[in-house]
């Protein structure tokens, strides 16, 4: 079985470019050129570059030896936290802004949660000296001020999602119609591996550069290429993406997904799309998504911003549906321990989200000799309010 | 019994009558369950008296991409007020003992499919809608897995062009179109754009010029009887979807007749 994305832009049933016909011209001038841009030499180079010298890659691959000890494992820290911006987000947007000049654009949108991929994208352009416009929902904006603020400060324009439940499934739907309204001169880049064909496949492979790493360093330290397990946080799903890609054909290296649970799986209040979920169309994607009977789009909850998604990235439904991918979700309390206990045994703050991959744990026994890789894509900066809050700090 | 990708004279749609008339179409969009939940029907017979040549039925989606604020506004009121797939198909369950215009229903995928696509193709048929229109079903995928069930309860499927659509993929879609093209107007979401200028003449002419064998209706833009005149100049008819909405956020469903006569 191919994990890999077909010629029509599926992954198993999953994937497609569901979009109306406004929309058709725009990513078929990307899907039409991404491969042969993505493979240029020249472009190769002035992406690398910058990886190297801007983002600062590569990330360590760091052996927590503490939290190894004490769960009795040998647990690996692939550090994208340690990226600029405090998070993996900024591999893809260094790609997609890249790919906008070579396509001739003059403008930018994005459409952010948490703000993370807004700062994201508000940095590349602040690098590329391109204008900006970052789409993100009322809701969001009121709660993530200090995100907001460094958005205008790296020169963005962060425009309130006004409609729907005003959060990210709505700052998508806003910066999609921005896109319908300026089709020639506008590149949207999307933040995870969501979205039509090719974006997917696109961001997944401006994401790879993660286990391109993990395989390298592995070798380095271990002798072998292979981890047995590669574990990441699944909100729309890029830095798993990322952290699974060279890994995905070796079935030999398991692949763990770690969903938000909320308050429970069967709260109401859960973001745990593998369980919750049934196959929809999202964002001009068909994939699981939350949804009523009637195929009306609800509303996800989780204590972290930035894995509150109401779907999954194609590639992630089909990895859950073929079995290739073991999922597992994680409440928030169980998340939050988690990420103070990472902080405490290894002096690393993590993001909540990647605090719900260290909760599995507690969760799910492993080998003394396995190798388990956990993606630390982000670090805990920007949730210090929600740490405060949860901890009484 | 003609085979199901046949169609001829005997059991051509109401849509293919209608588009055979000598004169300009009128089509309505307006969102079902809006203003109220029960005026869906009250607004189809008012359109019907009033001489609208065809009435677009919206099925309200909570993530309606291509829609500008107002059929947004409208259809999350829509789902508000309770509206959903079967409650339509049940305030449509006699509707052709009362109209006899043709009946598209137009919306977003997603629920359809959670419907299942041969069960809301059936239903339609049992009530007696004409055609679909959602445009967020792609043409490939149509016609991979959809056509045979379409054509099964004799549902046309209108699909979009607009001003970006190159000409090889117009052909496709005229191609694969047994109804009308819906012509977008303007690179816009619903509802964004007043009055006409030069690219929209422009594109009206190119594609007048390109002999395509379904005729022709603009849709996006279009609010006023000087707006509906310059759309239909070439093309076969207008459709008209946020102005009318707007028209029953301010007036109701009482003054839908004076809508009307403003336009033509």
């Amino acid at each position: 079985m191919s994990y890999h994305v077909d010629e029509h832009g599926y992954y198993g049933e999953f994937g497609g470019a569901f979009i109306p016909e406004m929309l058709y011209p725009n990513t078929e001038e990307i899907r039409m050129n991404y491969r042969q841009i993505l493979e240029d030499p020249s472009f190769q180079k002035e992406f690398r570059q910058l990886l190297k010298d801007y983002v600062g890659r590569p990330t360590p691959l760091y052996h927590a030896a503490r939290l190894s000890e004490k769960y009795n494992t040998k647990i690996y820290l692939k550090r994208e936290d340690l990226c600029h911006t405090g998070a993996h987000k900024v591999n893809n947007t260094i790609g997609q802004i890249l790919l906008a000049k070579r396509l001739g654009k003059k403008r930018i949108i994005a459409e952010t949660g948490a703000g993370q991929h807004g700062v994201a994208t508000a940095t590349v352009c602040a690098l590329m000296g391109m204008p900006c416009v970052v789409y993100m929902g009322e809701v969001d904006i009121a709660r993530q001020a200090p995100n907001v603020a460094r958005m205008k400060m790296l020169g963005a324009e962060v425009r309130p999602a006004m409609s729907g439940s005003r959060t990210l499934k709505d700052a998508t739907n806003e910066a999609i119609r921005d896109w319908i309204n300026n089709p020639v001169d506008t590149h949207y880049i999307i933040g995870s591996v969501v979205g039509p064909h090719p974006y997917p496949d696109m961001v997944a492979r401006f994401q790879s550069v993660i286990s391109e790493e993990i395989k390298t360093q592995l070798e380095e330290k271990e002798g072998k290429r292979l981890p047995d397990y590669v574990v990441a946080c699944v909100g729309g799903g890029s830095n798993a993406a990322g952290a699974y890609y060279h890994f995905l054909d070796r079935e030999e290296v398991g692949i763990i997904a770690v969903e938000a649970a909320g308050k429970g799986i069967d709260s109401g209040e859960s973001a745990a799309t593998s369980a919750l979920g049934k196959v929809g169309i999202i964002h001009g994607s068909k994939t699981l998504l939350m949804q009523t009977a009637d195929g009306q789009i609800t509303e996800p909850y989780s204590i972290s911003a930035g894995l509150d998604y109401p779907g999954v990235g194609p590639l992630h439904a089909h990895l859950f549906r073929s079995g290739r991918g073991e999922f597992i979700s994680i409440t928030d309390e169980a998340a939050m321990q988690a990420g103070l206990e990472v902080s405490k045994l290894e002096g690393i703050i993590p993001a909540i989200e990647t605090s719900h991959a260290f909760a599995i744990f507690k969760q799910r026994a492993f080998r003394p000799e396995d190798i388990v890789v956990v993606n630390l894509s982000g670090r805990g900066d920007k949730d210090l309010q929600t740490y405060i809050e949860f901890f009484n700090l | 019994m003609p085979g199901p990708f046949r169609i001829d004279f005997d059991s051509m749609n109401r849509i293919q009558e209608k588009l055979q008339e000598d004169k300009k179409i009128l089509s309505i969009y307006f969102t079902a369950g809006y203003p109220r939940l029960e005026d869906t029907v009250p607004i189809m017979e008012a359109l019907q008296q009033h001489g609208v040549d065809m009435i677009e039925i919206g099925l309200p989606f909570s993530d309606p991409l291509a829609d500008g604020p107002t059929i947004q506004q409208s259809s999350t009121r829509a789902l508000r007020n309770g509206m959903h797939t079967e409650l339509l198909f049940q305030q449509l369950q006699s509707i052709r003992e009362r109209i006899h215009i043709p009946l598209v229903i137009m919306g977003y995928f997603n629920p359809v499919l959670q419907y299942g696509v041969e069960a809301f193709c059936k239903k339609c048929q049992e009530i007696g809608i004409d055609g679909l229109i959602l445009p967020d079903l792609p043409l490939r995928e149509y016609q991979l897995e959809y056509e045979p069930i379409f054509k099964k309860y004799g549902l046309l499927n209108m699909f979009l062009i607009t001003p970006q659509t190159g000409e090889e993929r117009i052909r496709q879609i005229d191609q694969a179109s047994e109804g009308f093209i819906y012509m977008v107007s303007t690179a816009s979401t619903t509802g964004a754009m007043e009055g006409f200028g030069d690219p929209q003449r422009d594109y009206f002419e190119r594609i007048a010029s390109m002999g395509l064998k379904n005729p022709q209706i603009v849709g996006f833009g279009i609010s006023n009887a000087q707006t509906f005149e310059a759309a239909t100049r070439q093309a076969k008819g207008a459709i008209i979807g946020s102005a009318f909405i707007k028209h029953l956020t301010e007036s109701g469903i009482e003054d839908i007749g004076g809508f009307i006569k403003r336009i033509r």
